[in-house]
């Protein structure tokens, strides 16, 4: 098992200096200099030249690549070009606040998918399969940005039962666990969890059924045991399956997540991200993203790896 | 490329059947789709309902009521039912109505473009990495795995980011994240498939390498990857309209669906119905797509 885990980092290695290069060349995918955001177009040729030499723009390119890398690896992912700030500073206040929103939605998006699936897939064809089948469909299908519009829409504007934006009262960007700020969490956290709650329904409801298939669930019928025990014992052979899509759906929880911190003015990654591409801030859209592809990065791997635990004939595949 | 695809399937099931035979069996296949399609009312429904979609959009001219772009200072933001504005108008006073049957237009040509270029780029990368093998496939796949590990909103987000708002920009950053699934499945067919005996028999036979690949592995690989593709369409509708409202696809004053969220998500507290209508277009056409593509995967599933 160790051999195995240490193959598998040393696999994921090259991937993520892969991402690291290409988070990299974002900067120079966009249009025009990247001081243009800062510098005014009548300044003189001078202080362009010292900026460009503060911001080490004026080194060859794969030089330019192992700096950036050295200090990101350090954890120091430059300055804002916009506010001057040092990018890890806002992304510290950030990042958290996107885990909880990913955190909460996962948990309710998994939890419902999981019973949802599960129960679409053993009973096929009855009333609630047609239910859980549509609820998931609808789910993958649903604009997630304007679903939360229409939460908003009901439960703030009309019924005025729920806060429409921000993390907390005040607009407060700081995260607290009382009352008040779990209030604000409701909509954003809900509207957050329909797509993966879909994606689960959909691919737990195929794992089991397909496993049903399987001479097992017949001897096992045939030994005496009640239906619910049968269900239990699918549900153990689809856990690999299931963990596999859970992990993909969080890291595309943080990633999905942009659109709807919009929505809701959540003040974490995704808004940092609005942020970045407004005022072309690209230092603070290539940290901003490099943190999120390395943890999914991390995520997977993490999978990979307590999918093999659970299931050993996965190592030979 | 869609010529192609019905024989593609059919080859599929049929691999290593004589020519006559496979014509033969191939309409009888066909005609079993078509027999299982006609039985299920849900799929018939939503695809009757998308070609309603796709038809007000091509001829928004001759239905619209209006001007998509005639403002009016004192008929802003008026709810549904509003003489001469069925369903109201929006923070500039345009028609809602007028604005929703053209906003089709580039949310769906912005939805549909990336799959069509990811389905040929995709397609044509991994059946080069499968039929060449080694290091090309070595090469081309591992990049596809670098591709992998973002999840792929963020990266759409950041490539779209980078490259500034725009039509185009928001169409190549969706492409970019759907070439590598696409390119994953051809890859693996054209690997499966190229070393089957009946493809050593047609090389030893004299056929050429373009041959076989065309004859041969393009059927073979055609049917999985269009199935997939069709699935992607509904996500790369949302995806597209979701980058407009952002602010990073269509700019204003272009209607599109997306970005008549974003301009009208300031009026909910004046107007909340209408601001939420371009949503439940982008919802209806995603939804339709998912159900079109899951009944016609199920109609053409030959294990049934």
């Amino acid at each position: 098992m160790i051999g195995y885990v240490i193959r598998r980092v040393l696999y994921v290695m090259p991937i993520a200096v892969g991402v690291t290069v290409m988070i990299f060349a974002l900067v120079h995918l966009a249009p025009g200099d990247p001081l243009s955001a800062v510098v005014a177009a009548d300044a003189p040729a001078e202080v362009v030249q010292q900026l460009k030499e503060a911001y080490g723009f004026d080194r060859p390119l794969p030089i330019q690549y192992g700096r950036w890398l050295w200090r990101a690896v350090q954890g120091d992912f430059g300055t804002s070009i916009a506010t001057g700030r040092p990018v890890a500073q806002a992304l510290v206040k950030a990042v958290p606040n996107t885990l909880i929103l990913a955190v909460f939605a996962a948990l309710l998006g998994f939890t419902l998918g999981c019973v949802l699936g599960a129960f679409a897939g053993y009973w096929q064809g009855r009333a609630l399969d047609k239910l859980a089948t549509g609820v998931a469909v609808a789910g993958v299908s649903v604009p997630h940005y304007w679903l939360g519009l229409v939460l908003v829409i009901v439960f703030a504007v009309e019924l005025n039962a729920l806060p429409a934006m921000g993390m907390g009262p005040g607009g407060s960007g700081a995260w607290a666990w009382d009352a008040e700020h779990l209030r604000h969490l409701v909509l954003p956290v809900v509207t957050l969890s329909v797509i993966p709650m879909g994606i689960v329904t959909r691919t737990l409801r195929a794992a089991v059924a397909e496993i049903l298939q399987q001479e097992f669930v017949q001897a096992l019928h045939a030994k005496g045991l009640w239906s619910h025990q049968v269900l239990v014992h699918v549900v153990k052979n689809a856990a690999p399956t299931v963990l596999a899509v859970l992990g993909l759906q969080f890291g595309y929880l943080l990633g999905g997540s942009i659109l709807v911190e919009t929505v809701f003015s959540w003040p974490g990654t995704g808004f940092l991200l609005n942020d970045a591409i407004f005022r072309r801030d690209i230092p603070l859209l290539q940290g901003t993203i490099l943190v999120l592809a390395l943890f999914f990065v991390f995520l997977n791997l993490l999978v990979d790896i307590l999918q093999t635990a659970i299931d050993p004939r996965m190592r030979r595949t | 490329m869609i010529d192609a695809t019905p024989s593609g399937t059919a080859a599929k099931i049929d691999a290593g059947i004589d020519l006559a035979q496979v014509a033969a069996r191939s309409r009888g296949y066909w005609r079993t789709v078509w027999l299982r399609l006609r039985r299920d009312k849900v799929t018939i429904f939503f695809g009757l309902l998308l070609a309603l979609v796709f038809l007000s959009a091509a001829f928004a001219p001759w239905l619209a009521p209006g001007d998509p772009y005639a403002t009016s200072m004192i008929r802003r933001l008026k709810p549904i039912g509003f003489p001469n504005h069925l369903l109201g108008t929006d923070e500039l006073g345009r028609d809602m109505l007028t604005r929703l049957l053209y906003g089709g237009r580039l949310s769906l040509f912005m939805g549909i473009t990336p799959v069509v270029s990811a389905l040929f780029l995709g397609g044509l990368l991994g059946l080069l990495a499968g039929f060449l093998g080694g290091r090309v496939n070595m090469l081309i796949m591992r990049t596809m795995d670098v591709f992998y590990a973002f999840p792929s909103v963020l990266l759409a987000i950041a490539i779209s980011g980078a490259l500034g708002a725009g039509v185009v920009n928001a169409i190549v950053s969706l492409t970019v994240i759907f070439v590598p699934p696409i390119a994953r499945i051809a890859e693996s067919v054209t690997t499966q498939v190229r070393n089957l005996d009946y493809v050593d028999a047609a090389r030893a036979s004299g056929a050429g390498s373009l041959t076989i690949i065309r004859v041969h592995i393009l059927s073979n690989v055609l049917g999985p990857v269009f199935i997939y593709a069709t699935g992607l369409i509904s996500v790369s509708i949302i995806l597209a309209s979701g980058l407009s409202f952002l602010g990073l696809g269509t700019e204003p004053p272009e209607p599109e669906w997306g970005l008549m969220l974003n301009t009208l998500r300031q009026s909910i507290y004046v107007n909340p119905y209408v601001a939420a209508l371009p949503g439940v277009m982008i919802f209806v056409t995603s939804l339709s797509f998912n159900l079109l593509s899951d009944g016609l995967r199920s109609a053409m599933d030959v294990r049934l």
